[in-house]
């Protein structure tokens, strides 16, 4: 399965998980595991999501997530997963 | 499953500690271009590197976005001209005329450099590979791209002196024509003794004889993450210290492993090596000086440089073999004062001189990069210079590089400006006693006792 990691960070608001997930079910984006946590006062997210159904690639996701970010005011990324299963499994 | 807070990490290390990979880097061998008018060379030449690298930039850029880490530069290595156009070239300017052409390659393509205008002349010069250097100087100052290395020693085969010299004047030439733009030229240039054949990294990047028809070559950096983990474990034992170098190493050569493997996997082209160089910009926190000063120096220069240098390259290996299935070029921690913030800081405050410069290169890649002295230099004084470099390169059975630049009418005090990654540098001062008789004997140097192993 090829799995993309989204990453949300920024200050916390209403509706920012509700946009992200919208935005995936609507490119066919399954959600595999989500979990948050604060970092130094900012909002972090991260989503782990299979994009095996979505006709888009991660680079498409990745811009336009990153759009959707930019209209919220926080930075929205999508990461193919082997960049960091290589830095942190040997 | 990966979980946040390492997702955190990586993310934190390419956003705020400058985490990228420095260069992909298309090796392309030429040795199929030879023809037997120069037209035809030059022509083969051309269509040879537009269609083997044309989908090289693209794909870099593919990779970038789908997986977060920024590669800052895409380029080529090609043969060592003085081979390719040794058979047609017949006067220096003919060799002129094909730098001119890889310079129209590399601008076609996309990439920002490309490697190999270089002869390799560390036992004896063929005319060709003497034409290829007379040339240099007018190759660099007409093209953009091009970027030139002779290889004049190795510890097998002792260091070509009449080579040497002849380098010394024609970076001087080189400085010369090129003085409009603080002498630009020679920040393209670059001479070895022990040159590898896999370098991803410029001025010195050529693709070696021993090389297949092409290869992938990844240059990784991190001089920012290194910095950013040792501010973590100040006053602590060598042992955590060096332990956490290794484990920053190991982190950052695996996102330089990924990249090669999946730039070999789209462009159908195999991976040859990961270079585990530690290579500093001018952008404030990614710097080796700064890791020095962290490492507990006031200055890089202060003594005890050289065995925090020694620690630092050594770990950044250790930690770096592990992480790739191959590994090679330079491999080290680079110094450069030009594109290194902190070292052009030390350089100021009189922390850093040119002799103690030429001893940190006895323990890490490459060697006395990026130094700007004052244009009134002679070409025999930077013959001796580029001599001692050698001498130390032959006999510790290492790579050794200099790429100086001759400041014409500038001086001790004034400074050089190149901008982007190339940035600025002090002009250092120099040994002011002549080794003119020293330089001008004529032949070799014979290669030192412990290089007969057979």
């Amino acid at each position: 399965m090829k799995k993309t990691i989204i990453t949300v960070v920024g200050k916390d608001s209403v509706g920012i998980i509700a946009k992200v997930c919208t935005y995936l079910a609507n490119n066919s984006i399954n959600i595999l595991d989500i979990s948050q946590t604060i970092v130094n006062g900012y909002f972090n997210m991260m989503m782990i999501v299979d994009t095996n159904e979505s006709a888009k690639t991660v680079s498409d996701v990745s811009n336009e997530l990153g759009q959707i970010g930019e209209e919220i005011g926080v930075l929205i990324q999508a990461q193919n997963e082997d960049i960091f299963n290589m830095m942190h499994r040997i | 499953m990966i979980n946040i807070n390492e997702v955190i990490e990586t993310n934190k290390m390419i956003a705020e500690m400058n985490l990228d990979v420095r260069t992909i880097t298309l090796g392309i061998s030429l040795l199929d271009c030879t023809a037997t008018t120069l037209e035809e060379v030059k022509e083969n030449i051309y269509h040879k590197i537009t269609t083997t690298a044309k989908d090289l930039v693209k794909t870099g850029k593919e990779i970038e976005k789908e997986y977060g880490i920024p590669i800052v530069n895409k380029r080529i290595s090609i043969t060592p001209i003085a081979l390719v156009g040794g058979p047609v070239c017949k006067t220096p300017h003919d060799f002129v005329e094909i730098a001119q052409v890889l310079d129209e390659a590399a601008k076609k393509v996309g990439v920002n450099f490309i490697g190999g205008y270089s002869a390799l002349v560390n036992k004896g010069m063929t005319p060709a590979d003497r034409m290829l250097i007379e040339s240099i100087p007018e190759a660099l100052a007409t093209t953009e791209r091009v970027c030139s290395s002779v290889n004049v020693g190795s510890t097998k085969t002792g260091i070509n002196m009449d080579a040497v010299r002849l380098i010394g004047e024609k970076i001087k030439e080189t400085a010369e024509l090129t003085k409009e733009n603080d002498g630009l030229g020679c920040a393209k240039f670059v001479v070895f003794t022990n040159a590898p054949d896999d370098n991803p990294f410029m001025a010195g990047a050529f693709h070696g004889v021993t090389e297949a028809d092409k290869i992938i070559n990844v240059g990784v950096s991190g001089p920012g993450v290194v910095k950013r983990a040792l501010e973590k474990v100040r006053g602590e034992s060598f042992e955590v210290l060096c332990e956490t170098i290794k484990k920053t190493a190991f982190k950052v050569t695996r996102v330089g492993q990924l990249v090669a493997k999946e730039a070999s996997k789209r462009l159908d082209i195999p991976f040859g090596i990961i270079d585990l160089s530690l290579a500093p910009t001018p952008a404030i926190g990614d710097s080796v000086g700064e890791i020095l000063e962290e490492i507990g120096l006031e200055y890089a220069g202060a003594p005890g440089t050289t065995a925090a240098l020694a620690l630092l390259n050594d770990q950044v290996k250790k930690g770096g073999v592990m992480a790739s299935s191959y590994v090679g070029g330079l491999s080290g921690a680079f110094i450069p004062v030009s594109e290194d913030q902190r070292m052009i800081d030390a350089v100021e405050a009189g922390a850093l001189s040119l002799e103690k410069l030429e001893a940190m290169t006895c323990v890490c890649s490459v060697g006395l990069d990026m130094i700007a002295i004052p244009g009134k230099t002679s070409a025999a004084t930077i013959a001796g210079i580029i001599a001692d470099e050698m001498a130390l390169g032959m006999v510790n059975q290492k790579t050794t590089a200099v790429r100086l630049i001759p400041a014409i009418g500038k001086d001790v005090g004034d400074t050089v400006e190149f901008g982007g990654l190339l940035g600025y540098a002090p002009i250092m001062p120099v040994n002011q006693f002549s080794c003119e008789a020293f330089v001008n004997r004529r032949g070799n140097i014979p290669a030192p006792i412990h290089s007969f192993k057979n």
